[in-house]
C-alpha cells in the first residue's frame, strides 16, 4: 500500500471500572477496505466499535483519522463539537436495530434527507430529489418516500437506515451486526445490496458481528477479538480457512452447516 | 397592599431575575435559567411573564397589558389589576404610550419604537423539545448550533401539505446564532421581530427560562431556499376599520354562519376608528 491508512488505531483500551473492555487493540484501515471484526458476545468487538466512533470514552490509545485535506486528526482528543462534525460530514453508523439508528416518527424522505439538512442543504427540491436516488439505490420504491419507517419490514427499514448513512457521501461508515435479527433471505439481499454499495462507492467500513459468513461476503480483512483482546488478524479467507489461533478454530468449527 | 412589596416579589428575587434578563440580552436568543417563584396566578397564564414585567417595572411605568390583541380579556383585566394593586402604575391600552408591555400571544401592529420593552409570555420555551426529549441533550444541540432536525420538520409540512404548516410559534434563528420560540405569536408577527427598536423579553415561569432579543437584532424565520417564509394573508380588510395587511380575528356574528374579520389588536383598531392610527 503506498496511500496513506484512513484509520489508523494503536493501544485502544477501554476499562468498565476493574473489568476489561478492550485492551491494546490495533489496526489500521485503508480507504476502500472492509474490516470485519468477529467474536463471540462480550468480546469487546461493540466497545472497540462504541470507542473508534466516539460514543464511548475510551480508557487509553490513539485512533487517527486521516480528515479529507490529508492531515491526521486524534479522534479520542478532540472535543465533542470536533468530534459530532467529523461523524456528521465524515462518517455512518449503521445500528443493528434500524430503530436507533432512524428516526421513526417522520417519513421515509425526511429520514434520507437529515443528514443533508445537519449538513446546511436548505433546498427542499435538492433534498428530496437526493432522498429519491437514495431511496432507488437501496431498492426502496419512489412510492415508498412520504410513508412512516414504522410500515417498513425489517428488512426495508435496514435498507433505509444505509440510504440515510450513505447520502452524506461518508468515508468511513460503522456496522454493528448490520444483518442481525433479520430472517436469512432478507439478509443475503441485505449482503448482496451492501456488497454491491461498498465496492461501488469504495467505502471503508468496520463490519462488527458474530456471523462468520456475514464476514466471509462482506470483509476484506477479519479480526478475531476474545477476552477484549485481539487474539488473530488476517485476510478473511485465510483467517476462515486456515485458523491459527486455538479460538478462532473453535469458532469457525462451531458454525453450523445445514 | 402595604403588606406587599413594590410589584409583588421581594427585592431579592428581582435582582436574581434581573440578572438573568441581563444575561439573556447579551446572549440574544438563549435561554438563560432562572429561580422562577411561585406566583399567585396558575402555570400557563403567564406567571414567566409577570416575573419578568414585576422584576423591570418601576414607578414611573406606563403599563400595557394584551391577551391575544385585546386589553379587555380575562387574562388582560386580571394581569393589569395585579400590578395597579401592587405598584400603582399608570395603565394604559394605547401602545405609543406604554413603556411597558406585556403581552400573550401577540406583537401589536403600532411600530414599536426605541426605549419600550415587551414581555411575552411562553409556555415552552426549547424549539427542539419536540424531537429530542432530553434536557441535556438539547442544551448540546445549541452550544454546538445542531439545528438541521429543525429543517426536517419543515420538511415533513411541506411533504404533507405542500407548505409548512406551523401558524403560531414559527422557530427563529436570533442574531445567526441561537434557534428559538417565539412564543406562541402567530407566524405573522414573526417579522415584526426582526431588528424591532424595542427591547423584546420572554419568559416561561413553569419551564424557569428567560431569553431576550435586544433592540435592533436580527431575527429570521427558518425555510427553505425554493419555499420561502410567507406571512398569513386575508383577502378582506378589517370589517370595522378598514385595515388591511394586519391579523384579523374570525367573529361568529349570529347562529346562521354570519362572520366577520376583525383586528385582533383591539388598540390599532380604536386608534383608526377615532381616525389617528396610522396605515
Amino acid at each position: 500500500m503506498t496511500e496513506a491508512p484512513l484509520l489508523g488505531v494503536r493501544g485502544l483500551t477501554r476499562y468498565y471500572g476493574e473489568r476489561v473492555g478492550c485492551r491494546d487493540v490495533g489496526f489500521d484501515l485503508w480507504p476502500g477496505e472492509v474490516l470485519g471484526i468477529v467474536g463471540e458476545s462480550g468480546s469487546g468487538k461493540t466497545t472497540v466499535l462504541a470507542c473508534l466512533s466516539g460514543r464511548l470514552p475510551a480508557s487509553g490509545g490513539r485512533v487517527e483519522f486521516r480528515r479529507r485535506d490529508g492531515s491526521m486528526v486524534d479522534v479520542l482528543a478532540l472535543s465533542e463539537a470536533e468530534r459530532r462534525r467529523l461523524a456528521r460530514a465524515d462518517w455512518g453508523f449503521v445500528h443493528q436495530d434500524a430503530r436507533e439508528g432512524l428516526r421513526m416518527s417522520v417519513s421515509a424522505g425526511a429520514n434520507v434527507g437529515e443528514p443533508l439538512m445537519a449538513l446546511g442543504a436548505r433546498h427542499y427540491g435538492e433534498i428530496r430529489g437526493a432522498a429519491l436516488e437514495w431511496l432507488a439505490q437501496v431498492e426502496i420504491g419512489a412510492d415508498r418516500i412520504d410513508d412512516m419507517p414504522e410500515t417498513f419490514s425489517g428488512g426495508m427499514r435496514q435498507r433505509l437506515q444505509l440510504a440515510r448513512n450513505l447520502v452524506t457521501r461518508p468515508r468511513l461508515v460503522f456496522m454493528d451486526e448490520p444483518t442481525g435479527g433479520l430472517d436469512v433471505s432478507v439478509q443475503a439481499r441485505l449482503l448482496d445490496l451492501l456488497r454491491g454499495l461498498v465496492t461501488d462507492l469504495g467505502l471503508a467500513a468496520i463490519v462488527v458481528t458474530h456471523d462468520l459468513a456475514v464476514t466471509r461476503l462482506l470483509a476484506h480483512r477479519l479480526l478475531v477479538m476474545r477476552e477484549g483482546q485481539i487474539v488473530e488478524s488476517g485476510l478473511t479467507d485465510q483467517v476462515l480457512d486456515d485458523p491459527q489461533h486455538p479460538y478462532t478454530q473453535l469458532l469457525v468449527s462451531s458454525v453450523l452447516h445445514p | 397592599m402595604t403588606a406587599y412589596n413594590f410589584a409583588f416579589l421581594d427585592e431579592q428575587t428581582k435582582r436574581m431575575i434581573r440578572r438573568a434578563v441581563l444575561k439573556a440580552v447579551a446572549i440574544p436568543g438563549y435561554q438563560v435559567p432562572f429561580g422562577s417563584r411561585e406566583m399567585p396566578l396558575s402555570y400557563g397564564w403567564g406567571t414567566g411573564g409577570v416575573q419578568v414585567t414585576a422584576s423591570v417595572i418601576g414607578p414611573d411605568d406606563v403599563l400595557k397589558v394584551i391577551d391575544q390583541g385585546a386589553d379587555d380579556t380575562t387574562n388582560a383585566v386580571s394581569l393589569r389589576q395585579f400590578f395597579v394593586r401592587t405598584t400603582g402604575v399608570r395603565t394604559t391600552t394605547r401602545t405609543d404610550e406604554a413603556t411597558l408591555i406585556q403581552t400573550r400571544h401577540r406583537i401589536p401592529e403600532t411600530a414599536l419604537r426605541a426605549g419600550q420593552i415587551v414581555v411575552l409570555q411562553v409556555p415552552i420555551p426549547e424549539p427542539l423539545r419536540w424531537l429530542e426529549p432530553r434536557e441535556t441533550e438539547t442544551r448540546t444541540m445549541h452550544a454546538l448550533e445542531e439545528y438541521g432536525v429543525m429543517w426536517v420538520r419543515l420538511y415533513e409540512d411541506i411533504t404533507r401539505h405542500g407548505r409548512v404548516e406551523t401558524a403560531y410559534d414559527y422557530p427563529v434563528v436570533v442574531n445567526d446564532r441561537y434557534l428559538m420560540r417565539p412564543s406562541p405569536i402567530p407566524k405573522f408577527d414573526n417579522p415584526k421581530l426582526d431588528r424591532n427598536p424595542a427591547l423584546l423579553l420572554f419568559g416561561a415561569g413553569r419551564e424557569k427560562r428567560i431569553y431576550a432579543v435586544p433592540p435592533h437584532t436580527r431575527v429570521r424565520s427558518l425555510d427553505f431556499v425554493d419555499h420561502p417564509f410567507k406571512v398569513e394573508a386575508w383577502e378582506e380588510p378589517c370589517a370595522l376599520c378598514g385595515a388591511r395587511a394586519v391579523f384579523l380575528d374570525e367573529i361568529v356574528v349570529d347562529d346562521k354562519g354570519g362572520r366577520m374579520f376583525v383586528c385582533s389588536d383591539t388598540d390599532f383598531c380604536e386608534r383608526r376608528r377615532a381616525g389617528e392610527a396610522p396605515r
